[in-house]
């Protein structure tokens, strides 16, 4: 403290404290130089640099302890999904994790906490200068540089020999060229298969929910399984022998059914695509892919939670909101000689997000 | 040069000189010792958020490579039969049963995967603090403006590195993440279905996409990040850090503490502090539980559902852009994609990489600067900073939208709306509003550098006025205070030669003039001497 104020009364501005006038030096803003050092208590008082040592010292301890804790812990807390620790704030969680987390938590915090305690409270803080020089080399160290380029370039005749010189600038520019060209085996062309969907005339709608975990059975459905403002996600049956090619499918086949009262439908094509109300739409939002999910009732809107376009699902599934620029596309359904909803024909138009070939 | 230093020669004797011995006989290792060992560092809290930056890709290192032991990088499809039991008998990629495996069956798996996610959100949002950082006190000024290029290539990294280790696991979420990326790719003009077919193997998702992104999320990239981060820190210790403006601190020297032994403990602390901080955190607190998510089908989704921090605003100006699409000739073209995909990111990370050339060039500042900036002394970058976080966070705050909506019980139309609007608006707001702290700030300084502090002692003169004293200032805070310089607008004269031709360039020396009226057109000056002098002198201080 008294070094600050020893400083304050050497400053250049001295003033007469009884009339308030000034005698002001020749720069009142001059650099008065590097302000002089303040000790810490550790630096005068012995006993508290002794009392900083024990606290870094008893750090480094806490943390090599918690290091073996951690070992212990590893071995000895069982790792299971029934053996958790529950407390608030954050809930439910393995009390391996837990156990884990805290002692390599402590062992590295304490070790930090260590090491940073010690430079701070005993190793040196006397702040000092060190000189900056310019970044830019002198002229004569230009100079030289530049002889010593020029020398290599008369060297090796690169202005001499503008034939070496163009062909190798010309080779250059193309051997790059086969890195992008090796890419090329890493999928197939698109060709036509962005248009395509497994729906065909006739093709059996399975329920989603009946699919069986092995993924190779599933349940058609009846038009009378659905009630008024019912909806069900459902695939084409070829999902069923897909294979490894089922996600494939359904990233581009997945649809909605819903059944609304007709009177409610306001498309006469909407009405002629479905079955008694029952109307089919793709499930695959066409802004950017996501599979629309959120359907109010009483609105018919269904909504995609990732970006929230919003389609009227009684008007041709038209966007009324969100980023979404299409209607969700309509498949047309019948019923087949089983009383089961099939397909009528395929989409009219690829489905999902818009591509530059969709047109 | 005198063969006489021979006899001084030291003859090491402990283990440690010994070694030193050796590798000083190959290496020539003194040299470079004697120069850097004692290297100062100036100290101030904002120079640890690169720091943070470092430390936290080191437990990204540490805890991918224990990750990888465990993680099997495939969309083969397995049935889960692990100690989860709500997924029992679930189908599902190798790379989700793996994940799973980690989290539950491998001890200190999960942990390992916290600490991972962690430290890739702490540093993601170190490196956004550390570039405004950078950016607000002007660090970034000759001759840094290569590594502002350098970090900034190594933020843009960071992102693309999260983007893929959040996909690797092929759970719900990260599914419908590369769906959303594959649904923007088939957007881009021409070539857009061309590179989702080759980066995916074919149709969306095939069976490709994880090993590939495997490959660029432990290996390409890391090793990326890994080089430029060298280069980063060797330029930082080359070209010497900067400080702040003070008494005895100038543009030709570094004021600040010994690298050996103080930067040692302290940095080297600070590594196991923020190691410890985000073990404490992988310990304690859940990041993404992707059991709860259930393996990746492209027809299902949750509602709610939210990326990682640094990829909502990508998501919120997706989700924001209005409904615009082209078909024209046969083709398609979707500006309600490419807007918030590619045109906007584009402007806004340009932007950034660019900043510093476009002010060198308005300011037509060609010096070396090793002194930071205020952010108060110059206002209108600190504008342009504060406009383009606003901005940032209205896109970030409408990538939230949905769990807005709920929580304030309002609609998702209204807050969507709502930030199409504040989008322009709020940004404009804030550049004005930062000018005019930035102004008053400056105002302040002045005052204070006039008048002095506020003592707290009142007077009452024979008048019986009340009035304070104010206590001058010490001649350092009085130097630190008057350091900065006033920029001037340019003015343009000469603009044509005796026989009236235009100078060249003048264009462009006319759009510099005018961009320096708007830099620098309102300012605050500094105190002059004399104007120092008559308040000291009329005894008003």
């Amino acid at each position: 403290m008294s070094g600050d104020m020893t400083h304050d009364e050497h400053g250049s501005v001295a003033v007469d404290e009884e009339h308030g006038h000034g005698v002001v030096a020749e720069n009142p803003f001059a650099d008065p130089g590097l302000p002089e050092h303040t000790p810490r208590l550790t630096d005068i008082d012995e006993k508290v640099a002794r009392k900083s040592e024990r606290i870094v010292a008893g750090l480094f301890l806490l943390s090599a302890i918690a290091t073996i804790a951690f070992m212990v812990c590893y071995t000895e807390v069982p790792n299971n999904t029934s053996t958790i620790v529950n407390f608030f704030p954050l809930g439910a969680m393995s009390a391996s994790n837990f156990a884990l987390g805290i002692t390599l938590g402590v062992a590295l915090f304490a070790m930090g906490a260590g090491a940073i305690y010690w430079a701070r409270t005993l190793m040196t803080d006397v702040e000092v200068p060190q000189e900056r020089h310019l970044l830019e080399s002198t002229p004569e160290d230009k100079a030289e540089a530049v002889a010593e380029f020029q020398q290599g370039m008369a060297d090796s005749g690169w202005k001499q020999r503008p034939l070496i010189r163009r062909t190798l600038i010309g080779a250059m520019a193309v051997l790059p060229l086969p890195a992008v060209w090796i890419l090329r085996d890493l999928g197939p062309q698109p060709g036509t298969t962005q248009r395509q969907t497994a729906w065909t005339a006739g093709e059996l709608i399975i329920n989603d929910a009946s699919i069986s975990l092995d993924g190779t059975r599933g349940r058609g459905i009846r038009p009378e399984d659905l009630q008024v403002g019912t909806l069900v996600s459902a695939s084409p049956a070829a999902v069923l022998t897909a294979g490894d090619q089922t996600n494939n499918m359904m990233s581009m086949s997945a649809i909605l059914l819903v059944r609304m009262n007709t009177v409610d439908i306001k498309s006469q094509q909407e009405i002629d695509w479905g079955y008694e109300g029952i109307v089919a739409f793709s499930k695959i939002c066409t802004h950017v892919g996501c599979p629309v999910q959120l359907f109010e009732q009483q609105t018919h809107h269904m909504l995609c939670p990732c970006h929230q376009s919003t389609f009227d699902l009684s008007d041709n599934g038209r966007v009324i909101f969100g980023p979404a620029a299409r209607s969700l596309p309509q498949l047309p359904i019948t019923v087949n000689a089983d009383g089961y909803l099939v397909a009528k024909a395929g989409f009219d138009q690829p489905v999902g997000p818009s591509f530059w070939e969709r047109g | 040069m005198s063969t006489s230093t021979t006899n001084e020669e030291i003859v090491p004797t402990t283990l440690g000189g010994k070694a030193s011995e050796y590798l000083d006989q190959r290496l020539g290792i003194a040299g470079a010792a004697k120069k850097n060992l004692r290297k100062i560092f100036p100290d101030h809290w904002s120079f640890m958020l690169g720091e943070i930056c470092l430390y936290s890709f080191i437990v990204l290192l540490l805890s991918g490579i224990f990750l990888t032991l465990f993680f099997t990088p495939s969309m083969g499809e397995v049935t889960y039969n692990g100690s989860y039991t709500p997924l029992d008998g679930i189908r599902m990629s190798e790379a989700y049963a793996s994940t799973l495996n980690i989290s539950f069956d491998v001890r200190g798996g999960l942990l390992m995967r916290q600490i991972h996610h962690w430290a890739a959100l702490v540093f993601v949002m170190a490196i956004m603090v550390h570039m405004l950082r950078i950016f607000f006190t002007g660090a970034f000024r000759k001759p840094r403006e290569l590594n502002w290029l350098i970090g900034f290539t190594l933020f843009v990294m960071a992102l693309a590195e999260g983007f893929c280790g959040y996909s690797l696991p092929d759970d719900l979420l990260s599914g419908t993440g590369l769906r959303i990326l594959q649904g923007m790719i088939l957007a881009i003009p021409i070539v857009g279905t061309y590179i989702s077919y080759f980066l995916f193997g074919g149709l969306f998702p095939g069976t490709d996409i994880v090993p590939r992104l495997f490959t660029v999320h432990i290996l390409l990239v890391p090793g990326l990040i890994l080089g430029l981060i060298t280069a980063h820190l060797i330029l930082v210790f080359y070209q010497k850090h900067t400080q702040w403006a003070g008494p005895g601190r100038t543009n030709q020297n570094v004021v600040g503490l010994p690298l050996m032994p103080v930067y040692m403990a302290k940095a080297g602390g600070f590594f196991f502090v923020v190691f410890g901080f985000t073990a404490l955190l992988g310990g304690l607190v859940t990041i993404n539980p992707i059991w709860l998510y259930g393996p990746y089908v492209p027809t299902q989704i949750t509602a709610g559902s939210q990326p990682d921090f640094y990829i909502g605003f990508f998501e919120g100006a997706l989700r924001m852009m209005p409904n615009i699409e082209w078909n024209f000739w046969g083709h398609t073209l979707s500006p309600n994609i490419l807007v918030p995909f590619a045109i906007v990111p584009g402007i806004l990370f340009g932007g950034l990489a660019m900043y510093p050339f476009l002010e060198a060039w308005i300011t037509g500042d060609r010096r070396e600067h090793h002194i930071l900036d205020r952010p108060r002394n110059m206002p209108t970058r600190t504008a342009i900073g504060v406009a383009g976080i606003v901005f940032y966070g209205v896109g970030w705050i409408n990538g939230g939208n949905d769990l807005i909506a709920p929580h304030f019980n309002l609609s998702v139309e209204a807050i969507t709306w709502v930030d199409r609007v504040a989008i322009f608006v709020a940004p404009a707001f804030a550049f004005w509003l930062t000018r005019r702290i930035c102004f008053g700030l400056q105002r302040r300084d002045r005052d204070k550098v006039l008048h002095g502090r506020e003592s707290g002692i009142i007077t009452r003169s024979p008048e019986g006025q009340f009035s304070e004293i104010h206590t001058p200032l010490p001649q350092g805070d009085l130097h630190t205070l008057t350091s900065h310089e006033v920029h001037h607008p340019l003015t343009l004269t000469d603009v044509t030669d005796a026989n009236g031709v235009p100078a060249p360039n003048l264009r462009l020396a006319k759009l510099r003039a005018r961009m320096t009226r708007w830099y620098f057109g309102e300012r605050v000056e500094k105190v002059s001497e004399e104007e120092y002098r008559e308040a000291i002198s009329s005894g008003h201080h």
